[in-house]
């Protein structure tokens, strides 16, 4: 892989007072992978995502993105979530927060919203370009909603929703807004056997039909082993270790993180 | 069951009688010196509390019931209003009625009766304009008065200083208040809910005791008196041509904003405010810039307490202070959230049924804001939606194959 990373994280760190809650960590992902980030609760990796989506502004390091469109890399820390979204990374919520008394097909075409361009004018007036850019956003919504599998839902309210589609219209969402890359905060959290089955088919399916490359936290050892081109783990806010699922499962750091101590038999 | 229920309206009114006991029953006659005991009226309290609390007991259970079919039918309850508002055979005939009706009724009705229905209209204004901040966007909005002050206030300064006629001030007034909305926006961006409600409410005392104290500026709590009424290609009226005018121009203005508001809800712009309103993180991470959207909702909202403003201070050509108390923000909100939050028809509808409402209530008297209280608790136990609840719009969509 000679190619440069699409997304190179360098020594990020966050502080919150005293505590790091990320010390210095460093993570890579190249065009068309799927990467996963594990770790025990409050490891740090949703503080993590944070700091890449421009919800927080780390205390120090960089976040260097190259968009596979325009391969010039960029540095994203500190700028805000929106302008973060723009440039093409597009993240779920580990909590669902979606717009729930909205439709589902409503939902989706706020993903679509920066890359509109209709102004105040442009809605009062409605001229032609803004009800061709409506008509596109609305065909492009369903489009979206039909390849995640949410077609049967299009009208009714996300509230309504049930909980596995809920997740699925979150990813939705944010692939609405086009990005290049999905950061999912723990997609399948909550999900039955069946249900995170028909996810791991999904984010597979959005990987190769879309081009789209993942980074995804996850609790579910099994779904993460299975997607994996390759992982990190965290604990205490630091990288303990990355390599592929089969490296990650022999190394005794991750496995220390997780059970604890050495166990004396 | 029912015994059940009937025994705790029966516990209530117990609890009534003998909490109004002191008061309603024993009457200390000074004159004889004597106490008087009206036992009728410990009867009327027993009868009226049992009536009172086993009427709100049954309609809770009724709304209850209806929630619980809403869940296990996982099908959304339709209101009348809803269907009504959707079934074309009834919107067009209304329509029509009501545009007759409107046509005719300066014509028919006083003058009196005229002038509420302008006031009832500019609350129209003022209702979409807040509805915009409040129903839409979720910003809760204690200050809206204060826009309608710089709007009522920047035409008749403009006017007394430099001439300005009413035409001309109605854009400036309108392009002042939204220059205030967003002053206003500004400080308030990063606050929500509870917070957001005192700052504005801050900023709404701000603006008025400015205009009450500064007397070289606004003349103080005196007011500015002889304001001239809009003008028409100069034409000379009399005061009962001038209130047709004003009333056919308010009717001009409320179509003018309904049509803008109804755009402006159903685009890019309205689908961002609601979405602000669900959830301001997910908002900012699906690539929405919180800053503009929020200042857009803002200014476009003080933007129609501006024109509103002008326009009132035009009609009553005398304005004060006082007209742009807290009462009158509050006063506001009720119309949109008794009219329905979010909905447009629910708005107008909520601003003619609470100004013509105590107007026409006033042979109550002195009960009459304490009915226009208990309707507007009732309406918020019952129909927390508002009295025409909003359709979410559905969208047509090709079938791709």
């Amino acid at each position: 892989m000679d190619m440069e990373p699409i997304l190179d994280v360098k020594q990020l760190t966050m502080k919150f007072g005293g505590l790091r809650a990320l010390d210095k960590v460093d993570l890579d992902v190249y065009q068309g992978q799927i990467v996963a980030l594990i770790g025990p609760n409050g490891a740090g990796k949703t503080t993590f995502f944070n700091c890449i989506t421009g919800m927080y502004d780390p205390s120090g390091g960089d976040v260097l993105i190259s968009p596979p469109k325009n391969g010039r890399p960029q540095r994203i820390n500190g700028i805000k979530p929106n302008k973060v979204t723009e440039k093409g990374l597009a993240r779920t919520f580990q909590n669902i927060r979606l717009f729930h008394n909205m439709t589902v097909l409503e939902n989706v075409m706020i993903g679509c919203h920066c890359r509109m361009k209709a102004g105040i004018l442009g809605a009062v007036l409605r001229g032609a370009s803004t009800r061709r850019e409506e008509e596109a956003v609305i065909q492009k919504s369903y489009t979206i909603l039909k390849k995640i599998g949410l077609e049967k839902y299009v009208n009714d309210f996300a509230k309504n929703l049930p909980y596995g589609a809920q997740r699925r219209l979150e990813i939705a969402r944010a692939m609405a807004t086009d990005p290049f890359m999905l950061l999912l905060d723990e997609p399948a959290a909550g999900m039955n056997p069946q249900e995170t089955h028909e996810l791991d088919e999904l984010i597979i399916r959005i990987r190769d039909t879309e081009g789209i490359s993942i980074l995804l936290i996850e609790h579910d050892m099994k779904l993460v082993m299975s997607l994996s081109d390759r992982i990190f783990v965290m604990d205490y806010g630091k990288k303990i270790a990355q390599g592929t699922p089969e490296e990650i499962r022999k190394n005794p750091a991750v496995i220390k993180a997780y059970l604890g101590e050495e166990i004396d038999a | 069951m029912l015994v059940n229920e009937l025994k705790k309206s029966l516990f209530v009114s117990l609890w009534f009688m003998f909490l109004t006991f002191p008061i309603m029953v024993i009457q200390v006659n000074t004159v004889e010196n004597i106490i008087q005991w009206r036992w009728a009226n410990l009867f009327f309290v027993g009868v009226g509390s049992f009536v009172l609390s086993a009427l709100w007991r049954y309609l809770i259970r009724r709304k209850e019931q209806g929630i619980q079919e809403t869940e296990v039918d996982g099908v959304a309850r339709v209101t009348l209003s809803q269907r009504l508002l959707n079934n074309r055979r009834f919107t067009i005939p209304a329509l029509f009625v009501v545009s007759i009706l409107a046509l005719a009724f300066p014509f028919v009705f006083s003058l009196y009766q005229t002038n509420i229905m302008i006031t009832a209209m500019i609350y129209v204004l003022l209702g979409l304009g807040l509805n915009i901040v409040v129903g839409v966007a979720g910003l809760l909005d204690l200050g809206y008065a204060a826009f309608y002050c710089v709007g009522a206030y920047s035409y008749a300064l403009l006017n007394y200083h430099f001439g300005f006629g009413f035409w001309s001030v109605l854009g400036i007034g309108a392009g002042l208040a939204a220059l205030f909305g967003i002053i206003l926006g500004f400080p308030v961006l990063r606050l929500r809910g509870d917070y957001l409600a005192i700052v504005t409410l801050g900023f709404g005392e701000i603006i008025r005791l400015i205009m009450e104290n500064w007397n070289a500026f606004s003349f103080g709590p005196s007011g500015i008196a002889n304001i001239p009424r809009p003008g028409f290609f100069g034409v000379e009226m009399n005061i009962e041509q001038v209130t047709i005018y004003v009333y056919f121009l308010m009717i001009g203005m409320s179509l003018f904003t309904i049509f803008v508001v109804n755009r402006l809800q159903d685009s890019r712009i309205g689908r961002a405010w609601i979405a602000l309103r669900e959830d301001e993180v997910a908002c900012q991470a699906m690539g929405i810039d919180k800053r503009k959207t929020k200042l857009m909702a803002f200014a476009l909202g003080a933007t129609w307490a501006g024109f509103a403003g002008v326009i009132f201070a035009a009609k009553t050509t005398f304005i004060n202070p006082a007209s742009f108390t807290l009462w009158e923000s509050i006063n506001i909100l009720c119309v949109v959230v008794l009219g329905g939050m979010g909905s447009i028809v629910g708005v107008i509808v909520g601003a003619f049924v609470l100004i013509l409402l105590p107007e026409y209530l006033r042979f109550l008297s002195e009960y009459r804001i304490l009915a226009f209280g208990a309707v507007l608790v009732v309406m918020m136990v019952f129909r927390p939606g508002g009295i025409v609840e909003t359709v979410r719009r559905t969208y047509q969509y090709k079938e791709t194959a």
